[in-house]
């Protein structure tokens, strides 16, 4: 029951905080407001029974990429324009809003099957309500059925990332 | 009413679409960067809702992979995103979308 009450309370607090992210006019609220839409997503995860991912996500979003964002809209302040909408905002409102219904009423009407825990890999699995930190390490560095090759490509791709930022954004 | 798998995909879905008329809908670049990352965040919310309630009783970890490695591509993304807009707002002393038109026939 908590868990659904946690549910509800970090749903309508993200819903509320995404608005807030296109609707409000200055840039450095709508930042902050993307930073609690960001935490309201950790609690979803928790919600999920995945606390590695909460606290990846407090790491990486609330701390990194806000911080970025917050940085470059500082760095970019454009006090006159604000964050105003583009001339086709009502044509991207009606696109969004169709895809909305569209993508509600497809998921409520399929019936999600389950499986069998037979049918995956025991290393893939935790049981419900341990932790899954020891184990997510266990499904990536498995020999057999792992994720090391993307896991090395991963850490080339934020080494390019970074190189690419220092490039891109120093004096000539 | 208790909370399952749907309730999951459909704050998934609503977050995506208010992520995607941002995109679609701001001048700002930095606000479109902003909308992508609520687009981001509404497949990761999809993607471990999936692998909560696919066996019973079982968190399957393949999907925390998949969203960990989502959360990786997003920061290098924001980072040269920003990168991007930096030195654009540097050349033109804006970040107006509209205004990056100089490679229109």
């Amino acid at each position: 029951m908590g868990v659904d009450v946690a549910f509800w309370i970090f749903a309508i607090l993200g819903v509320i905080a995404a608005i807030g992210v296109v609707a409000v006019k200055n840039l450095f609220r709508a930042a902050l407001s993307l930073v609690l839409c960001f935490f309201t997503v950790a609690g979803i995860y928790g919600s999920l029974s995945a606390d590695f991912m909460a606290i990846a996500q407090v790491l990486v979003y609330m701390g990194a990429i806000s911080v970025l964002i917050i940085f470059a809209v500082m760095l970019t302040k454009d006090v006159r324009s604000g964050n105003p909408f583009n001339r086709a905002w009502p044509w991207a409102f009606v696109v969004c809003a169709a895809l909305m219904g569209l993508l509600i009423f497809v998921f409520q009407d399929t019936s999600w099957g389950t499986i069998d825990a037979s049918q995956v890999e025991a290393v893939n699995t935790v049981t419900e309500g341990e932790s899954t930190t020891g184990a997510i390490a266990g499904s990536i560095f498995d020999k057999d059925s792992g994720f090391l090759l993307p896991f090395e490509i991963s850490a080339a791709l934020i080494l390019a990332a970074v190189i690419g930022a220092i490039a891109l954004v120093r004096d000539k | 009413m208790d909370v399952g798998l749907t309730h999951y995909l459909i704050l998934s879905a609503i977050l995506f679409s208010i992520g995607l008329f941002g995109t679609l809908s701001k001048h700002n670049a930095i606000g479109v960067l902003m909308c992508m990352e609520i687009m981001l965040n509404a497949v990761n919310i999809a993607v471990v809702a999936f692998s909560r309630y696919l066996v019973e009783d079982t968190v399957l970890l393949t999907g925390h992979v998949f969203a960990l490695f989502v959360i990786v591509v997003a920061a290098a993304e924001a980072a040269v995103g920003l990168a991007i807009v930096i030195t654009y707002y540097r050349d033109r002393e804006t970040v107006d979308v509209e205004k990056a038109d100089s490679m229109k026939g």
